[in-house]
């Protein structure tokens, strides 16, 4: 691909123009950011594939540390320089994978934008709020100031901020928490983007807050026929709201799957157990909650077969030397790696197995509880 | 009900805190103006009881347990905690009872001194109060860490960056109740943390409940996670009560229209309920600078009517065992309007 160079033959939106309409919007092949360190290296995300279609909505879903934010600032190109990429990932056909920022920049704002979790931080604070989305526009498109301004205004407006005029000339800390990630989704909005990353973009926020940025996201998604990347800790933020999930744990992805089907067929020992861990409205007040025990692998030497073996009640000694392929045996489009999946014959004897001897092949001490099977020691 | 009253104070022995018509204000600035952070809020603490706080950012929920422990003191208004009232302590006698009444914070990991040890992070409270010898010490420590699942031999002497947040979370546990207190305040306990290891949190400080024979004011603004561990919910709304119930029968019959706003926007893990089709409440919390007159929810709530901004709600009894501040409160079974029902502000 040619260099491309700011402000010369026309806005970088024209310079995609040509971008064939048919076929997925990004393909992720295979993707390993590794960082060094002193320790090591980590291997934040260790070989992810999925591609993604215009205007639908996939979302990441796993633990901290499980390199789900990794991945979403590795498409986009925002990574620091200790760093080793390998794998492809094409936009619109067209490989970013090793781009440089130089590159990238023609990208960010027009083609890929991102809204970060923690809106405080995120924008500048000595910088009026009508300023920092003007900037984008400004720079991306070759447009008027008088133009740039408008624009910001309706774009303020359509984000539900009231007295949107008045906001444009304000500064950060005088909006509300809710208000600014209002604020920071109109920034990355305003130069139209095809695909739209957002980092666990309701986190810091009070759950009715969240409920509304998430209604936000989903009807701007929907309005521009935008892509979208939505990064979360929480299966019940994206149940409603994606069309297709990919569950990561310790930088791979372990299921993925149309939403519907990843809720209706659960199949990877993790995804139950995140699933398991929220607190549920209609169960009885003081309901034990089936938690995971123990913490994610470290990075730097991941366990040799499946990664989650050290936490998962159906652990069988083959889990701990093999590690499962990312395969669709049953239905197509749903794909996890496991060799006992939940739901099948293979994973309740698995289970039966291990509660029989209380314990998993890597030691955990399991056992049932009534209906539920807990896992470590209970006091 | 985003209102005030005194008509779901229980009268019972086992009582151990009643606070009683609390107000705290700040000073906005140099404006002259203040902030009506909490404004006449009344509940009672039983033994053995955990009493769930609920509210969004703003509702005064945190001041609230910060003014039990008289951190800073109220501004009016009675904590009776264990038949003493604290706002009538001082000096060493206040310091002698907080002893019995600790406090877990939201951010796990600024909350702790990063520059210290676990063991005398956990061990400052015995030290401060000489209780014991060095070795009753340590062992306290041992057995407090064991409890919640940290190991002595091998992490005692480590400091707070090398644990996750959850861990620096099991550690302010084993810090509060290292001095065998009565009373927990934990003021957002689990909202920085991951679900997984929130739910680990969670039960953990039932276990801790059960076997040190804890009470706790669990303070949280997610409802399912308040449900999960409360007794009894009082939810709140800028600095007011709207309605206080056990949390099965608030979760089955909402009576005030902001604890049905805070149930319905609560993601659920299910594909099949669409979000979109949830009533969902305009705007945001107003300033509590100038709270609005008469009912404070008014100005965001569906079914808003003029008596609600020229008198303010009362608390009084819809159901047994629910008592509500609304002059509408829902019938069991009702909903709001779907979509941005509410006027705006």
């Amino acid at each position: 691909m040619t260099p491309l160079r700011r402000r010369r033959g026309g806005s970088a939106a024209d310079r995609f123009s040509d971008a064939p309409l048919d076929g997925s919007l990004l393909d992720v092949g295979d993707v390993k950011t590794h960082f060094k360190t002193e320790r090591g290296l980590v291997r934040a995300v260790d070989g992810v594939t999925f591609s993604l279609e215009r205007g639908k909505t996939i979302g990441i879903v796993g633990e901290s540390g499980c390199g789900k934010s990794v991945l979403s600032r590795s498409i986009m190109g925002l990574l620091p320089s200790n760093v080793v990429r390998h794998g492809s990932i094409h936009f619109e056909g067209r490989e970013i994978g090793k781009a440089y920022t130089d590159t990238m920049r023609d990208y960010w704002g027009t083609q890929m934008a991102m809204v970060f979790q923690d809106p405080m931080t995120s924008l500048n604070p000595v910088m009026r709020i009508g300023n920092q989305i003007t900037e984008s526009l400004r720079y991306h498109l070759d447009v008027t100031k008088e133009y740039a301004e408008e624009t910001a205004l309706s774009l303020l407006q359509s984000v539900g901020i009231p007295e949107a005029e008045r906001r444009l000339r304000q500064y950060p800390f005088e909006l509300s928490g809710g208000m600014r990630q209002r604020v920071m989704i109109a920034i990355a909005l305003a130069c139209g983007p095809k695909l739209l990353f957002a980092d666990e973009p309701t986190t810091a926020l009070d759950v009715t807050v969240q409920a509304q940025i998430l209604d936000l996201l989903q009807q701007q998604q929907r309005e521009r026929f935008m892509a979208m990347v939505l990064v979360t800790h929480d299966l019940g933020v994206v149940a409603g709201r994606t069309d297709e999930i990919a569950v990561m744990y310790a930088g791979r992805i372990v299921e993925k799957a149309p939403t519907r089907s990843l809720f209706a067929h659960t199949r990877h020992p993790y995804t139950e157990a995140l699933l398991k861990s929220i607190p549920k409205l209609n169960q009885r007040s003081h309901t034990r909650l089936e938690a995971i025990v123990g913490r994610p692998p470290d990075l730097v030497k991941p366990p040799p077969g499946c990664r989650f073996a050290a936490r998962c009640p159906y652990a069988q000694p083959k889990c701990l030397t093999d590690e499962p392929p990312l395969e669709d045996p049953g239905e197509p489009g749903h794909a996890f790696r496991c060799f006992y999946p939940v739901g099948s014959d293979a994973g309740a004897d698995a289970l039966a197995r291990n509660l029989a001897a209380g314990e998993t092949a890597s030691g955990l001490p399991v056992k049932k509880i009534g209906e539920i099977v807990t896992t470590g020691i209970t006091v | 009900m985003a209102g005030t009253g005194t008509a779901h104070l229980r009268d019972a022995d086992d009582t151990l805190l009643r606070v009683e018509d609390l107000v705290v204000e700040f000073p906005a600035g140099r404006s002259g103006l203040r902030v009506h952070a909490v404004s006449n809020i009344s509940f009672d603490v039983k033994e053995g009881e955990t009493l769930g706080l609920v509210g969004e950012s703003g509702c005064g929920k945190s001041t609230t347990g910060k003014a039990i422990m008289q951190l800073p003191r109220p501004n009016s208004g009675s904590v009776v905690f264990e038949g003493t009232d604290m706002t009538t302590l001082d000096g060493a006698e206040l310091r002698r009872t907080r002893t019995r009444m600790k406090m877990i914070f939201q951010d796990p990991i600024s909350s702790l001194n990063p520059r210290r040890k676990v063991e005398d992070i956990i061990a400052e409270g015995l030290n401060i109060w000489d209780t014991g010898t060095k070795a009753e010490q340590q062992a306290k420590v041992d057995e407090m860490m064991l409890a919640v699942g940290l190991d002595p031999a091998l992490q005692r002497g480590r400091r707070p960056h090398q644990f996750s947040g959850g861990q620096c979370q099991r550690i302010s546990i084993a810090r509060a109740v290292v001095t065998d207190p009565k009373l927990i305040i934990c003021d957002e306990p689990v909202s920085a943390l991951d679900v997984s290891v929130q739910a680990q949190i969670l039960n953990l400080l039932e276990d801790m409940k059960a076997r040190y024979g804890l009470t706790l004011i669990f303070i949280a603004h997610d409802l399912a996670v308040v449900k999960n561990v409360s007794d009894r919910v009082v939810v709140m709304y800028l600095g007011k009560m709207c309605e206080v119930a056990s949390p099965d029968l608030l979760y089955e019959q909402p009576a005030h229209p902001y604890t049905r706003v805070l149930l319905d926007a609560i993601p659920v893990p299910d594909p099949s309920v669409r979000p979109d089709d949830r009533p969902r409440v305009a705007g945001e919390i107003p300033s509590p600078v100038a709270p609005p007159s008469g009912c404070r929810f008014r100005t965001r709530c569906p079914k808003a009517q003029d008596v609600c901004a020229n008198t303010e709600p009362e608390v009084s009894e819809v159901h047994p065992g629910q008592f509500v501040a609304c002059h509408f409160p829902l019938a069991p079974g009702e909903t709001l309007p779907v979509g941005n029902g509410a006027r705006p502000i």
